[in-house]
């Protein structure tokens, strides 16, 4: 059987200009962003991205690498509001198709499903209507006539998602709290990429999880590569919860100086320099489940 | 502090309580603190039957205090991810109670961006989130802290959420899922009970009049028929809100 396990430039190097990218996670929630980081040190650029997002989003922004951002949110939840993506919107750099969270998910089923579309009401009546003229309306065929929204498939060139355990096949397993929707993010994409805690032997998922924290099949999934604390800053409970400390820092560096600071301390070194850089394993694995 | 004195977000807390009453089995979703305290007090007094969550991903059978928990144990009764709570809220078992930056004449809410333009901004804000979703859906209503011309606005920067604007709405799209219900702020509770669902103002806080709220609002206000002052909390009331909900006084930042 294919062995699946890759490393952090393998993936990076299979990305093109211009792909369209889908990022799973939630907000400040388990986030691939060892994956976002390596993106960050390559040469990719234009891309389009779809995510719940976060400081993925934010640094994606920061690092000029987005043409295009499908979102319903950016927030880093501790802290409300991501400051590079206000301040990339606010600069007026990159374009926006702003859309509700449910349409966000509609659009990865439909993609998954090879629909061209879903209905919704989501949407209707609200400028996310007017301002995507791409969005239109279709008419039930059934009794009632209603009007609805096609919330068109959001078809992925590859979706980055991060989980706690996956094995060398691409069975992935997430012990959190909430899914979010990974497996939509990767039903949506042509290329599937997934970092992980660790790489266990299949026999192992018995040992952390029950059947329901299966959630992505190997059907579902190209690659795997470990990234322990690969989601750090965003949260990976149970193993870590979110840096609340870092976001701060991460969000205080905004003028041009301070984000090349920023950069050089924590995107441009490889994975055991940023692990020391943020306070290392043992100050990681101890932060505490955020509390909501 | 006497039982019988009680802060402003004590009274806006017990007012906008009021949202879940008679709500039945719908899940409470109160976004920000004076909601969310407000569905644990609408759910620990008169509708025991609403469902709630952490604010994360679990349903619990009691509300969570907020802040530090300490040794208070989640009283866990289901699960409720994301994509769960679409499911509710696109099958209407829902009332959402959210904190908009700005509303205008038909309850259009905004909170995507202030000023600029759509492409260009002048200050972004957090996005539409879920609730274009939510407002079409099922009932919403909303806590506004700052009572103003620049929060009740006569037109938001961007209709994030569903409002009684019939321009925005095309034929054949059902209108009859969509209720928006009450609006509490800092100075007032008003609701959408005016002819073609116009804005009144049904109470007033202690020492507010209805022209102070007027020149507060930048659209014009009806006056409910039965215009009175915003009941106080009861001793039990604020013996909830100050033992049980919110045990570390959050809501002492509220006004600041």
């Amino acid at each position: 059987m294919a062995d699946k396990r890759r490393t952090l430039p393998d993936v990076v190097a299979e990305l093109r200009d211009g792909m369209t990218i889908g990022i799973g996670g939630w907000g400040a929630r388990r986030k691939p962003m060892a994956l976002v980081r390596e993106i960050l040190r390559s040469p990719l650029r234009d891309l389009t991205i779809v995510s719940y997002g976060g400081p993925d989003v934010g640094l994606l922004c920061a690092a000029g690498k987005v043409k295009k951002l499908l979102f319903g949110f950016v927030s880093l939840d501790l802290i409300p509001l991501d400051p590079h993506f206000r301040l990339a919107r606010q600069a007026g750099s990159l374009a926006v198709v702003e859309l509700d969270e449910g349409m966000i998910q509609w659009g990865l089923r439909a993609a998954m499903l090879r629909l061209p579309f879903l209905p919704t009401r989501a949407g209707l009546a609200t400028d996310v209507e007017r301002l995507a003229p791409e969005l239109k309306t279709v008419v039930s065929p059934y009794e009632g006539g209603e009007r609805l929204l096609a919330m068109p498939a959001l078809t992925l060139d590859a979706a980055l998602v991060h989980v706690d355990h996956a094995d060398a096949r691409g069975n992935a397993q997430i012990l959190g709290p909430d899914p979010y929707f990974d497996d939509l993010f990767c039903g949506a994409a042509r290329k599937r990429y997934v970092t992980c805690e660790r790489i266990v032997e299949t026999s192992a998922f018995a040992e952390h999880g029950c059947l329901h924290s299966l959630v992505l099949d190997r059907g579902m999934v190209d690659a795997v590569i470990e990234a322990p604390f690969g989601a750090h800053p965003t949260s990976c409970t149970p193993a870590y919860g979110i840096d609340l400390e870092h976001l701060k820092a991460y969000g205080a560096a905004t003028t041009p100086e301070a984000w090349a600071e920023y950069r050089a301390r924590f995107v441009d070194v490889d994975a055991s320099a940023y692990l020391a850089a943020v306070g290392g394993a043992d100050r990681v694995a101890a932060i505490p489940a955020p509390i909501f | 502090m006497a039982d019988t004195d009680y802060t402003l977000a004590e009274l806006c807390i017990t007012a906008a309580a009021e949202a879940w009453r008679d709500a039945g089995e719908v899940l409470a979703s109160g976004l920000g603190l004076v909601p969310r305290l407000a569905a644990g007090l609408a759910k620990l007094t008169f509708s025991p039957d609403l469902q709630m969550t952490d604010a994360e991903s679990l349903l619990v059978a009691e509300p969570v205090p907020v802040g530090k928990r300490g040794a208070y144990k989640l009283q866990v009764e289901g699960w409720m991810p994301f994509r769960k709570v679409f499911e509710v809220l696109w099958s209407g078992r829902r009332h959402a109670m959210t904190m908009p930056t700005q509303l205008d004449r038909y309850g259009q809410i905004n909170i995507s961006y202030i000023g600029g333009t759509f492409e260009k901004p002048k200050v972004q804000l957090l996005g539409v989130r879920g609730i274009p979703g939510n407002t079409i859906n099922h009932p919403c209503s909303f806590f506004v802290p700052d009572h103003s011309k620049r929060s009740f606005v006569e037109r938001v920067d961007m209709v994030s959420g569903a409002g009684y604007d019939p321009a925005r709405w095309q034929d054949g799209v059902r209108r009859d899922l969509h209720s928006l219900r009450l609006i509490v702020t800092n100075l007032a509770v008003l609701d959408f009970g005016g002819p073609d669902h116009a804005i009144r103002v049904r109470s007033l806080h202690p020492g507010v009049t209805f022209e102070q709220v007027e020149a507060a609002t930048s659209f014009p206000l009806l006056r409910a028929d039965d215009l009175h002052e915003t009941p106080a909390p009861t001793a039990e009331q604020l013996r909830l809100i100050r033992t049980v909900l919110d045990p570390h006084d959050l809501r002492a930042t509220v006004f600041k």
